[in-house]
């Protein structure tokens, strides 16, 4: 019983954390169509720069991830720009040999600027510890990144349904160059959706270093695991990824709990069935 | 009426200069093969290793550049060929290189068939992530496997005999060398065989459109499983080569570093072409092993950065953009 609780509130942890960060991913790829194997250096870019305010300048926990949302849009916004840019509407093997570029390249530089180590992000006083629920205690700090992907889930479904700039974001995922003709500007919402994506990433990046350790290598160990979420939720859909992520972080947990001698065996037997089950993902589209 | 005029004008052009672009080829790789030997005789190693990858590349691009199945997992058969090359010397004692050589063929097709079953029911991103998931399968399957593969450790104990009895693989692998040289030259011809038989062209046609390949009355599916037989084929060639070579079969074989690896070294050298392929490999692998000597800290940085330029210059691969600038400086010029 210990065991299966534990099991249930690390992969609740563990999913809603892959959520934060793969739900911009999700957005984007139904959005613009590009294959960007690049937004887990965008986390890493996150974890990083939480790191620096919190544990070098000792700025607590909130300024960090505050700082580390703005600084990595502000960092994201010109690659958005000049590199992006060229590779909308081109074929899924030239995005993913730019996005792969793009990846090496802010692996190096972190390796260079912030060494080889793993970065900690200190957690502020009082998430630290443990909830007492009587029968069971659990770390505080997963209650606070299952929290945090309610959230974000929460605050996503109500802007994409109920507000306008969601009415013209669903316009432009459906048919874009139909809503450019309806008057929607599709440049200003892929930007505006690229730069909350890159902030939920550098958000999740900071909130989920407890369970995804923040190192140079991060961006190219969890890549897959992020792309493999958004495959499986169906690109575009916040259900879906929702979905996705619950499922396949329970799985992987469960996997790592009771056999972790198997590695991610599992994890990945569970993909390649839900995929030949569903072959466009949970909630994916008829194209 | 449009498919059938397209052919005839791929056939018809072809047939006169085919040959010759066949000798070209040969003559140009085997004077590469002998530039590389006499310039660099105390690095054959890695002369050897860009042999075995350049077949890997050269497999995916069947695939990819042929028929459109973008993958990120084809390791899975480049690995399989390597580890059964491997296990049938360390484990049944069967040494002649040819007869292993011929265990990673069969391999590597066996492992290109599972792989074509499972892939080919989805399109798009779903597949390009079936492929990721398949690799990974691949490779713990075969770290869990670890009484027959050695596991993490790798698999050691390979002791491939001397070729025709003659030629032992000495430690400055001159033999290696010469044998990946020949594999690599029968390779490259027999698939400029198969890539101008009907069957070539038909596998061309589905990834320009599958829909009207059908309307035609054949079979896509079928085609591409067969396409994806004889990858696995030609990739576990490589493997077989690089497990004769380095006497070792690591995990990295089977790894997804890999797969990703040969996906860029055939974007950047431009799909579709299997000059494109080689070049790739060869440019990409004397890059990576220049700027990690040079500069190992900084060396990750430089090869992302040749990736990101040449989406922005040379966006259909070194070898492609430089092909059309001559074609095209040759058509200006008449």
């Amino acid at each position: 019983m210990q065991t299966v609780f534990s099991i249930a509130i690390d992969a609740l942890a563990y999913g809603m954390v892959l959520f934060v960060i793969s739900i911009g991913l999700s957005v984007t790829m139904g959005l613009m169509r590009v294959v960007n194997l690049a937004h887990g250096a965008f986390a890493m870019i996150g974890g990083y720069i939480a790191s620096y305010v919190a544990r070098d300048l000792g700025m607590g926990y909130a300024a960090a991830v505050i700082a580390a949302v703005v600084i990595t849009i502000v960092i994201a916004i010109p690659i958005e720009r000049l590199l992006y840019r060229r590779i909308y509407g081109q074929p899924e093997l030239t995005q993913v040999l730019m996005t792969i570029g793009i990846t090496f390249c802010i692996i190096g530089i972190a390796n260079y600027v912030m060494g080889p180590t793993l970065k900690t992000i200190p957690l502020a006083g009082p998430l630290q510890g443990s909830a007492d629920l009587g029968f069971r205690a659990i770390s505080i700090h997963r209650l606070f990144a299952i929290i945090c992907g309610l959230v974000v889930a929460l605050g996503l479904w109500l802007v994409i349904e109920k507000t306008s700039f969601g009415v013209k974001l669903r316009a432009s995922v459906d048919n874009a160059a139909m809503a450019a003709a309806l008057g929607v500007r599709t440049e200003f919402v892929y930007a505006v959706s690229f730069a909350v994506a890159v902030g939920l990433a550098a958000f999740g990046g900071v909130v989920g270093a407890e369970l995804l350790p923040v190192e140079p290598y991060y961006a190219l160990r969890y890549m897959v695991t992020f792309l493999v979420v958004v495959s499986v939720g169906g690109a575009g859909s916040i259900p879906g990824a929702l979905i996705a992520c619950l499922v396949l972080g329970a799985i992987d947990t469960t996997g790592r709990y009771l056999m972790p001698e198997f590695g991610e065996f599992f994890f990945y037997l569970a993909v390649i069935a839900i995929i030949c089950v569903f072959p466009r993902g949970f909630a994916g589209r008829v194209t | 009426m449009t498919v059938a005029m397209n052919n005839e004008t791929i056939i018809n052009r072809p047939r006169s200069g085919a040959l010759k672009w066949d000798l070209i080829g040969i003559i140009v790789i085997v004077v590469c093969a002998a530039l590389g030997y006499v310039l660099f005789p105390d690095n054959l190693a890695l002369l050897t290793r860009i042999l075995a990858v350049a077949l890997l590349v050269l497999s995916l691009d069947l695939v990819t550049g042929y028929c459109g199945v973008a993958t990120l997992g084809h390791a899975a058969l480049f690995g399989s060929g390597a580890y059964a090359a491997g296990i049938l010397s360390a484990h049944f004692g069967i040494n002649n290189p040819f007869l292993m050589t011929f265990g990673g063929i069969i391999a590597g097709a066996i492992a290109g068939l599972f792989c074509a079953v499972i892939m080919l029911r989805a399109h798009g991103l779903p597949q390009l992530v079936l492929s990721i998931a398949l690799i990974y399968l691949f490779h713990e399957f075969a770290n869990k496997a670890s009484s027959w593969t050695g596991g993490s450790d790798g698999l050691a104990g390979i002791m491939p005999g001397p070729v025709f009895g003659l030629y032992e693989f000495d430690l400055f692998g001159h033999t290696a060398y010469f044998f990946g040289v020949a594999l690599l030259l029968i390779v490259f011809v027999l698939l400029r065989i198969l890539l101008r038989s009907p069957f070539g062209l038909l596998c061309r046609g589905i990834r320009e459109d599958p829909l009207r390949i059908r309307a035609m009355g054949a079979s896509p599916k079928t085609a591409l499983v067969k396409m994806y037989v004889i990858s696995g084929a030609v990739a576990g060639t490589g493997g077989a080569l690089s497990a004769i070579s380095t006497q070792v079969v690591a995990l990295d074989a089977l790894s997804f570093t890999q797969s990703a690896e040969a996906l860029v070294m055939l974007v950047l050298g431009g799909t579709g072409s299997l000059f494109g392929a080689i070049a790739g490999t060869l440019i990409f692998m004397l890059f990576e092993d220049y700027v990690s000597a040079a500069n190992p800290f900084h060396w990750l940085t430089m090869v992302g950065a040749l990736l990101i330029a040449v989406v922005l210059f040379a966006p259909k691969g070194i070898y492609g953009t430089a092909v059309a600038r001559f074609s095209r400086r040759g058509e200006g010029s008449q």
